[in-house]
């Protein structure tokens, strides 16, 4: 590892976590004049037992549901001190802490207009709880809230589309990303962090513990939702959403089934094709909205 | 230079003296003209802060605590169901060692949903490790904002304050307030100078996680900077009676307690009457006198074991009640006493719940029922005044 890492070695992260590859890349991009803001979650528990810490910036939790409001605080505090320029303010949540709970918070930041970079890692569920089911979590995953049972097969309802409903507030800069596309994600990041105003970066981040696969298998997940279409790389200047940039499109999209195969919270599925069309038929949909 | 001020003009203008740098807000009746006034601050340029008009309450304490923590000196604003809803950020300011000041207009909490002046809110904050003012006037208002930003810097202290008034009673009641000289207030309040706080060319950790090897020793240097609190509102109050002349004894105030068989105790805006009901049973030759609480946290328990020294019967009036059992403040001041050798009689009145207006009339008939513990004794510990229908 680089001797000018600002997110080191050594914290409690399970083997494979798409979130601690990832924010690795984003500090790589930031650099040190960076404050981050983290809400509570897995990156905060793994990465800061005291007196021990992984973080070689500025850093700040202040609870769960107010990342973003958080980071407002301490983007207007530089800003009296005269300190605000060129120091990047970045909020670091969770899906849960961003989806969910500290949605109020968010939408509020970016209504405000902050100059605030705001991540989000998405693994899809309340992990560091025990993996329960989430606004994120994708339809019929088997989570330890929304067990596959022998009546209800998994999550029922939608993915919430967050970067679509972040962008809806016509802020300056919003993008997907995964660690399968490192220089996708840190030319995201780099925008984002150049944008004046609010921007906001949703990360796909595997978790094998709760998605139940193995940890070297979380890169080629990655990849495979990209491929499949299940997860979408784009970005967007404003809010029009006539602009959204494809940023990587696949040459010929997978099947959804190649990508469940390979994960125990769907394996219940496998015995379903009938769950599996119906999930085919969304995501060609939603592939052919974003117009591939 | 003196003003017509409300109790929230007053607040506002403390929060002015003081050179508050950030401050993130959400109106809430009856606090609302507090953040109403310091917008117009803002906007006139009278107020050089920043100003995060954010989208809750638990929002504008995270704010607040991100700020302070980043150097800046910060105030918020509140009442009842916006208090509430802070709950959870109020500890994280005291665990992060914060001293954020908060204009508290005291309002009941719902349902049966009613705006009006009860200590509920506040009261049902005190084991968050705040330190809470409660005052009687709106001068009171303005120098307690200041004192304390003061308290609450100290380095040994490093502990948020709420400054406590009474809704409409103080909040939206002129009165005339003496502005102190902002040369004054500045030597008096240095600029906020935290020993610790995010900065790229220093950086540290903020908010870890404390196995429980390490948790139990933070939370007892909390309890330490509690009591350290205590001897800085003593000397800080006293510094501030001799530059400005306004003197608030610290964290009680005695009134005709010389010589006293009965004293009633109570906090807010009902011992202002209070005193002249105190007059009027003295020139009948009651023997009776006053004490106001004016700091709940930390709690004057010294003060209370030496009045309880002196006296026959402790009447405690509480402006809430925590169901269960009885008045907070009474159960505190009969806590305090328990392992002294005193032993007064110690009666709980609660009284003016809900803005129920505290009149002369019922604090008298009230005093009385106290003066008559003392010649027949304890009837019963609790008595709920002016109730309909009765108990």
């Amino acid at each position: 590892m680089a001797s000018d890492e600002l997110f080191v070695s050594g914290h409690r992260g399970c083997a494979g976590c798409g979130m601690a590859t990832a924010v690795r890349m984003v500090l790589q991009e930031a650099g040190p004049n960076t404050i981050v803001a983290n809400a509570t979650g897995c990156l905060e528990v793994m990465t800061t037992g005291y007196p021990e810490t992984a973080w070689k910036i500025p850093w700040i939790h202040a609870a769960f549901e107010n990342a973003a409001a958080v980071a407002s605080g301490v983007d207007v505090a530089l800003k009296k001190l005269g300190k605000r320029e060129g120091v990047n303010v970045l909020a670091f949540a969770g899906d849960g802490g961003t989806f969910d709970i500290g949605f109020q918070a968010l939408s509020g930041m970016l209504e405000r207009g902050h100059n605030i970079t705001y991540v989000v890692f998405d693994n899809e569920a309340y992990m560091n709880t025990g993996i329960q089911r989430c606004s994120s979590t994708p339809p019929y995953a088997s989570t330890t809230t929304s067990p596959a049972g022998r009546v209800i097969p998994g999550k029922q309802g939608k993915k919430k589309p967050i970067s679509k409903i972040v962008a809806a507030h016509d802020i300056a800069y919003t993008a997907t990303a995964t660690i399968a596309h490192p220089k996708d994600l840190k030319t995201k990041i780099k925008k984002a962090l150049e944008s004046e105003g609010p921007s906001f970066v949703q990360i796909f981040s595997p978790c094998p513990t709760g998605w139940r696969f193995p940890s070297e298998l979380s890169v080629k997940l990655s990849k495979m939702a990209v491929d499949t279409g299940i997860f979408v790389l784009w970005e967007l200047e404003g809010g029009n959403f006539d602009n959204i940039r494809i940023t990587y499109k696949p040459k010929e999209r997978k099947p959804v089934e190649e990508y469940f195969k390979l994960q125990g919270r769907f394996r219940h599925l496998l015995k379903m094709p009938e769950k599996i069309a119906e999930i085919q038929r969304e995501v060609d949909e939603k592939c052919a909205e974003f117009g591939f | 230079m003196r003003l017509t001020l409300t109790g929230n003009q007053a607040n506002a203008w403390g929060v002015k003296l003081s050179r508050v740098q950030v401050v993130a807000a959400y109106p809430i009746t009856p606090q609302t003209t507090i953040v109403e006034e310091l917008a117009e601050f803002a906007a006139n340029g009278q107020l050089d802060t920043q100003y995060i008009k954010v989208e809750s309450e638990h929002s504008a304490m995270a704010a607040c605590i991100a700020a302070e923590n980043t150097g800046v000196r910060t105030y918020t604003a509140s009442s009842s169901h916006g208090i509430a809803l802070m709950h959870e950020m109020l500890h994280w300011a005291v665990g992060a060692r914060l001293p954020i000041v908060m204009g508290a207009v005291n309002r009941a909490i719902g349902p049966p949903w009613n705006i009006w002046a009860d200590h509920t809110d506040t009261i049902s904050q005190r084991d968050t490790g705040w330190m809470q003012f409660y005052v009687e006037s709106n001068q009171e208002v303005l120098d307690t904002i200041i004192q304390a930003y003061k308290v609450a810097e100290s380095r040994d202290v490093l502990l948020p304050a709420m400054a406590i008034e009474d809704a409409f009673i103080l909040s939206h009641t002129v009165e005339r307030v003496e502005i102190p000289d902002q040369e004054l207030v500045d030597e008096f309040l240095p600029p906020y100078n935290p020993p610790d706080y995010l900065n790229v060319d220093d950086p540290k950790g903020f908010g870890s996680l404390v196995m429980p090897d390490w948790y139990m020793e933070f939370r007892y240097i909390i309890a330490r900077a509690q009591e350290a609190a205590r001897k800085r509102i003593r000397e800080v109050t006293k510094e501030y009676a001799e530059i400005f002349g306004r003197d608030y004894h610290g964290l009680v105030e005695e009134y005709r307690t010389e010589d006293a068989d009965v004293v009633m105790v109570g906090a807010g805006t009902m011992v202002s009457t209070a005193r002249d009901v105190i007059d009027k049973l003295r020139s009948e030759g009651h023997k009776i006198g006053l004490l106001k609480i004016r700091v709940f946290r930390p709690f004057p328990y010294e003060e209370f074991q030496d009045i309880a020294k002196r006296v026959d019967v402790i009447g405690v009036m509480d402006r809430s009640f925590t169901f269960g059992y009885g008045g907070a403040m009474f159960s505190e001041v009969k806590g305090a006493i328990y392992n002294t050798d005193a032993r007064p009689k110690i009666k709980n009145y609660l009284i003016g719940i809900g803005g129920r207006d505290v009149t002369p009339k019922m604090l008298e008939d009230t005093f009385r029922n106290a003066l008559r513990v003392k010649d027949h004794g304890l009837d019963r510990e609790m008595m709920w005044v002016d109730l309909k229908g009765g108990e």
